[in-house]
């Protein structure tokens, strides 16, 4: 049996961001991940917003292998044939420091678990966790393979599923209404193909949301990330709503689309298919995405354990921004100095890591998703992917075409897709709800 | 492109022991929907002609999904032993 004083579940964004504070402080840390090499088990969809998290982890970023600055935010709301395109290109996204990357998880990470060995954290990948070690009620260990590294504390960074937090009694397994499952092509193009086809400058990315029918009603939408080489194009789909038990709906059986189907159909749409023509798909990828928001949070603190990033459900979708990787990055920073100042006390117990909370309550990790905690309900609203997004395309589409029949007053237009569409108790409902978002 | 093709592009290094294994006996059973058979994005579980669930776990993308709509809990669902499954290269 081995003692170190912290083992890291995982070395993803949090685990690792984690292990290099403790390990500049000069604590012995030891993280384990299953993959074969950091970031081979992760996928992002993915940006990173650099701008909460810059100072948690200054100094670090001058050479970090981000893909593209982000200067353009497009939102896509899509009807079965045509769809509405939002575009907000600014100068200020233009200028350093810059607010967002889009980046590619496995190249990053291998760079992110190399500088925190560089800071003395020991990162051991090809090592996979089965249980925890508890004794008298508290953690104080992991065993793989019958193994048994004992610690003064355990931080559980072992993603989306944290069997670690659940091993721990610190969340109930199966909560499908929490999670959304994403799937992602990576299709690689030259720089110059990217650059033309988004007009961008060099280094210079775009970031493309999509919601409405190319999801058939499904709680959920698409991505679309410039690269250096390559766009990520994908699906993020509720699970609940793939089961056909959507949050407001009644049960109506699953309905009968999959995620590869509902993928293949949007790649063939009119928005997409010129983007992606004459790429070259070179991985295809799935993983599962915490959804519920502030109120799905996990229990974060017991004795001997810590919860960190994807693991306790820091996430948050909006609709217009989608956010993860940053929540990960600053909740294991500061899980690192909650454990920095339990080793001070020489005192692990739940009572003093819950110092961890008090740090996050003060962070914008914790006040974002407070701020925010509706947002999930808002989002499972089924009429945001079907009924409003066609309105809205069938309304500019009548204003916009002109044929053969003299037009109608775009005033009578205008009334009759009101009169159609929005005179309803169920929009009253929405309206009502959006006041708290 | 189809999902064959799809996960002939991703690195696997297929284990001998598999980390899915569905109690037939509970899916058999209990369960009359069968989600996982349109909820997995790699589409691994198929029916075989005695009507039983199967699931061909060489191609997992290890997202778990199958898990959390399984309501039944008729999977037995862990990561791949170390050095096993999926490789992502680019995540």
């Amino acid at each position: 049996m081995e003692k170190v004083e912290f083992v890291v579940v995982g070395a993803g964004l949090s685990g690792l961001a984690t292990a290099m504070v403790l390990a500049e402080a000069g604590a012995e840390v030891l993280v384990v991940e299953r993959g074969d090499y950091p970031g081979s088990k992760n996928v992002t969809g993915g940006r990173l917003y650099l701008g909460p998290i810059r100072s948690y982890l200054p100094d670090l970023w001058k050479d970090a292998p981000l893909e593209r600055r982000v200067v353009k935010e497009r939102l896509t709301m899509m009807a079965p044939e045509s769809s509405i395109t939002v575009e907000l290109s600014s100068d200020r996204f233009r200028r350093p420091p810059y607010p967002s990357y889009t980046l590619l998880y496995a190249v990053f990470n291998r760079w992110f678990a190399d500088q925190a060995s560089e800071r003395g954290a020991l990162v051991i990948p090809g090592y996979k966790v089965d249980d925890l070690v508890v004794k008298d009620g508290r953690v104080v260990g992991i065993i793989s393979s019958g193994d048994e590294i004992h610690a003064n504390a355990v931080v559980a960074a072992d993603g989306a599923h944290s069997f670690m937090a659940e091993k721990a009694g610190l969340r109930k397994p199966h909560a499908a209404k929490n999670f959304a499952v994403a799937i992602k092509e990576v299709i690689e193009f030259t720089p110059q193909v990217i650059e033309d086809r988004f007009a961008l400058e060099d280094g210079e990315g775009t970031a493309q949301l999509f919601f409405g029918s190319l999801t058939k009603g499904i709680h959920g939408g698409g991505f679309l990330y410039t690269n250096l080489e390559s766009l990520s194009l994908g699906l993020v789909l509720a699970i609940q709503d793939l089961m056909g038990k959507s949050g407001l709906e009644q049960n109506q059986g699953p309905p009968p689309v999959s995620p590869h189907d509902l993928f293949e159909a949007f790649k063939e749409r009119s928005e997409i298919r010129p983007l992606i023509a004459d790429g070259h798909t070179v991985e295809y990828s799935a993983h599962i995405i915490p959804k519920g928001g502030f109120r799905a949070i996990s229990r974060l603190v017991t004795d001997g354990m810590l919860v960190v990033g994807d693991a306790a459900g820091f996430t948050l979708n909006m609709g217009v921004t989608v956010r993860g990787m940053d929540f990960a990055l600053a909740s294991g920073v500061l899980a690192a100095r909650a454990l920095l100042h339990a080793r001070e006390q020489a005192d692990f117990s739940s009572a003093t890591l819950s110092y961890y909370k008090t740090l996050l309550k003060e962070s914008f990790v914790w006040q974002d998703l407070k701020t925010f905690q509706y947002m999930p309900d808002f989002m499972a609203n089924p009429r945001l992917y079907e009924r409003y997004p066609s309105m809205a395309c069938d309304l500019l589409e009548q204003m916009l075409w002109i044929g053969e029949q003299p037009k109608v007053k775009l005033s009578a237009t205008i009334l009759r897709t009101i009169r159609q569409n929005l005179l309803r108790v169920d929009v009253l409902r929405d309206l009502i709800r959006m006041r708290k978002i | 492109m189809n999902i064959e093709a799809k996960l002939g592009l991703d690195v696997f290094k297929v284990d001998t022991e598999p980390h899915i294994v569905i109690k037939h006996e509970i899916c058999q059973a209990k369960c009359q929907i069968r989600y996982c058979l349109n909820i997995c994005p790699a589409e691994l579980y198929t029916l075989d002609k005695q009507d039983e669930v199967q699931v061909n776990y060489e191609g997992c993308l290890e997202c778990g999904a199958c898990l959390m709509a399984c309501e039944h809990e008729a999977l037995t669902w862990q990561y791949p032993r170390a050095g096993y499954g999926v490789q992502y290269r680019f995540g």
